[in-house]
């Protein structure tokens, strides 16, 4: 069984929505952990290590993703998962952007997939099967 | 109508108390100089006379039993993954059986570390690392390494369940004593301490009280069940929640002062007690214990004055009109002086409260403030003690102090630092009969007769 970290990043309390993607990919068959909202990079990071997880599917609703996700890829590094498949939703900036400038700032980032505002978890899970190996 | 005897193999006291059933209290207490170093049952001898003499008759016990932290107690190395996640759930599970965590070590160990656990002489080591399903590769490796360093102290496995077998493999290759128990995080922020507790328990009473000479008393009493600082563990988890129809005392703290460490419990619910936090980090157990090695009166001076800032080493030597430098080290340097009066007993108080404020402000839980479109939000890591009711206090330091509540106070800190959540208007209890380690041992036979007796001999001091 693949295992999936998934969680809201920064200073954002958004849980709805967090709890509907924890519903979706249990049900797909993926062993979710969820590290909730308010998380830091770290708390994701250090969750993926401590249960050998295939992906790490941040969440951000409030505008702010782009500064809390700065760096994430590095550090994941760092932690010895370098390789380890990222995806990036919600509304990750400030203000309504034309998104294929967002995608391509957060690839730079080291983001395998970015998805913009409204996308439902649902449209993920043939990419999330593609990027795992299923 | 039955008598117990409890004794308290300590470092440097073997304490004993006398309880009768029928009267519902203790009879007496006496204490001595522990013997370990060369027959531990002289001073347990030399106690009972005074025990004796003070009862004034010669008395039969039906059942004797004790704990011990003789002989540098309980010490172990806890070994996990990442540093928040198993490390520290490994590092709780070995404060909360009673034990002194000497070695802390994470991810992938190497043969430095190793030779460390050797160099420190630890007694058990607890293996951790991996939530069940998640990492097995890290913890493989680093049984693989313990094996081939020949280690030949017990080593528990409570790590990720799925590489159980490989882990047992590893232990009958290289003939390690390994015992295998449940996971002390199976899954993240989960906090699994029951089954590795007893583990240590058990081999603590099989293997370590062997080793360190005191199991010969065995012969005279009826058994060391217990590590003192899980003794006191109990006995304040009792006397917190309650028994049957008796009432607890509520939330509690309690605070032990000793000559090598400070010993800092909190007995309380873990949830938030206000609106405007989210909880983070690692599950909190009800009944917390944190061990503080480098603070304390006697042997660990020196971490005391590492643990102070130049600047407040300035404000006390000002305010209390000493030189704390020259105070610590010459404690340091003369480990068994007792002052009981006069201004070394209030230069003791001084630095007893230091150890008292660094300890809590370690054991405490605090906030962090987060800034959001929303304004202004805080996560809260560690336990909330804002609403605690009583502070208890125990050791020498403050039951032969003159103003025990000025050392004690020292568990509130500084006015205006809201964001330790520490304990802010309690009222103070204090041991004075030093009984809680043994109301510890007697809730394994009587829990009712013990928080009786705890709810009438912790007095409360103003």
């Amino acid at each position: 069984m693949k295992t999936i970290v998934i969680g809201v990043i920064g200073a954002d309390v958004h849980a709805v929505g967090n709890k509907i993607i924890e519903y979706v990919l249990t049900n797909a068959g993926y062993k979710v952990v969820n590290v909730g909202v308010l998380s830091s990079q770290e708390d994701f990071i250090n969750a993926a290590v401590e249960t050998n997880a295939d992906m790490i599917l941040v969440s951000s609703l409030y505008g702010q993703g782009e500064i809390d996700c700065r760096g994430m890829r590095e550090k994941c590094v760092e932690a010895g998962i370098g390789d380890i498949v990222m995806y990036v939703g919600g509304n990750i900036v400030v203000g309504k952007q034309n998104f294929e400038d967002v995608e391509k700032r957060f690839k730079a980032m080291g983001f395998n997939r970015v998805f913009p505002p409204g996308t439902p978890i649902e449209a993920d899970l043939p990419f999330i099967k593609e990027d795992l190996g299923e | 109508m039955s008598k117990y005897l409890m004794i308290d193999f300590g470092s440097t006291f073997t304490k004993l108390t006398a309880v009768d059933t029928e009267k519902e209290d203790i009879i007496a207490t006496a204490s001595h100089f522990t013997t370990v170093a060369t027959d531990i049952c002289v001073g347990y001898h030399n106690a009972l006379k005074v025990l004796k003499e003070k009862i004034g008759e010669d008395i039969k016990f039906d059942s004797i039993i004790s704990c011990s932290s003789a002989a540098g107690g309980l010490k172990m190395c806890a070994i996990g993954l990442v540093e928040e996640l198993t490390v520290e759930a490994a590092k709780r599970v070995c404060l909360g059986a009673g034990a002194k965590v000497d070695l802390v070590l994470s991810h992938h160990i190497n043969k430095h570390e190793v030779e460390k656990i050797k160099e420190l002489r630890i007694d058990i080591i607890l293996l951790a690392g991996g939530t069940d399903g998640g990492n097995s590769e890290c913890v493989i490796h680093n049984a693989e390494m313990l094996g081939q360093a020949g280690i030949d102290i017990p080593v528990i496995y409570a790590g990720n369940k799925s590489c159980i077998d490989e882990i047992e493999a590893i232990f009958n290759k290289y003939g390690i004593n390994g015992y295998i128990c449940e996971n002390v995080m199976p899954q993240i922020n989960v906090l699994n301490i029951p089954s590795a507790r007893e583990k240590i328990r058990e081999i603590f009473l099989k293997n370590i009280i062997v080793a360190k000479g005191i199991k010969k008393i065995e012969s005279e009493i009826d058994k060391v069940i217990l590590p003192t600082p899980e003794a006191v563990l109990k006995a304040c988890n009792l006397l917190s929640k309650g028994y049957m129809h008796e009432d607890g005392l509520g939330e509690l703290v309690c605070v032990d002062i000793g000559g090598a460490t400070t010993d800092m419990y909190s007995m309380c619910s873990a949830s938030a007690k206000r609106m405007d936090v989210v909880i983070k980090g690692l599950e909190e157990p009800y009944a917390k214990r944190t061990v503080e090695g480098d603070l304390g009166m006697r042997y660990s001076t020196l971490g005391v004055l590492k643990a102070l800032s130049a600047e407040e080493i300035r404000m006390i030597n000002e305010d209390e009109h000493v030189d704390m430098e020259k105070e610590l080290h010459y404690r340091n340097e003369h480990v068994d002086v007792v002052y009981n009066d006069g201004e070394e007993a209030r230069i003791d108080a001084i630095i007893g409260g230091i150890c008292v404020d660094k300890a809590m402000a370690r054991h405490v839980g605090r906030m962090e403030e987060l800034f959001s479109p929303m304004g202004k939000i805080y996560n809260q890591i560690g336990k909330d003690l804002t609403q605690i009711q009583y502070v208890i206090g125990t050791g020498g330091i403050l039951v032969n102090s003159k103003d025990p509540v000025k050392v004690l106070s020292k568990v509130c800190g500084k006015p205006n630092n809201f964001l330790e959540l520490r304990p802010t208007n309690p009222h103070y209890l204090l041991d004075a009969d030093y009984i809680l380690a043994s109301m510890g041992l007697l809730s394994e036979i009587d829990p009712l007769l013990a928080l009786k007796i705890m709810k009438k001999h912790m007095k409360e001091i103003k």
